[in-house]
């Protein structure tokens, strides 16, 4: 079963409440998304951790009902 | 420690750059995979790609002993560095040749 944007964008603010998080529905087919994940719970985190902690907030989902979600993840801009 | 384990530890030894994926590096079987194949060959690296196709255990084996839901899976030396999207972003940020000279890895010359 394909993933919603709105439900996939949810499960991620569930576990990052602080979350900035753009997603991109790239073939239009609930199934092949690119998320944009900025969070200050990242920061200190490396990269790898950084997507386990969003993969863990699809609680198996990614791998399962979601095929492809191609995931970029950044602390906040300082600036 | 399982069997599955012990195997998948001694992938992760048998080279430097080991790279778990679907298919073979001459002969990839998913874009991801292919997509990081593309980057190492790029960059010059040598790796030994594990075909995870050619063993169910090793397949679901590898995703939960790295923590990792997805396939393809990098590690150098035997660590961790991430999947496609990782690489990936290494790669176009320019961090991943400085990272492999750091672990003592150098590009061969074609």
């Amino acid at each position: 079963m394909p993933m919603s944007t709105g439900e996939l964008e949810q499960k991620i603010r569930q576990a990052l409440p602080d979350a900035e998080i753009e997603i991109t529905d790239l073939r239009g087919d609930g199934d092949h998304y690119a998320a944009h994940v900025v969070s200050a719970a990242f920061i200190g985190k490396t990269r790898v951790q950084q997507h386990q902690m969003v993969y863990q907030a699809l609680n198996g989902g990614m791998g399962g009902e979601l095929h492809a979600l191609a995931l970029q993840t950044d602390t906040p801009k300082t600036d | 420690m399982s069997d599955a384990e012990t195997n998948i530890q001694n992938q992760i030894a048998s080279a430097d750059v080991v790279l778990f994926m679907k298919g073979t590096p001459v002969f990839p079987q998913c874009g991801f995979s292919g997509q990081v194949v593309q980057i190492l060959s790029h960059v010059g690296i040598p790796f030994k790609g594990v075909n995870v196709l050619e063993d169910d255990e090793l397949r679901e084996g590898i995703k939960v002993f790295s923590n990792w839901p997805t396939i393809p899976q990098l590690y150098v030396k035997g660590e961790f560095v991430g999947g496609c999207d990782i690489i990936r972003e290494m790669f176009e940020e320019g961090e991943l040749r400085p990272y492999l000279s750091e672990k003592g890895i150098e590009p061969v010359d074609g």
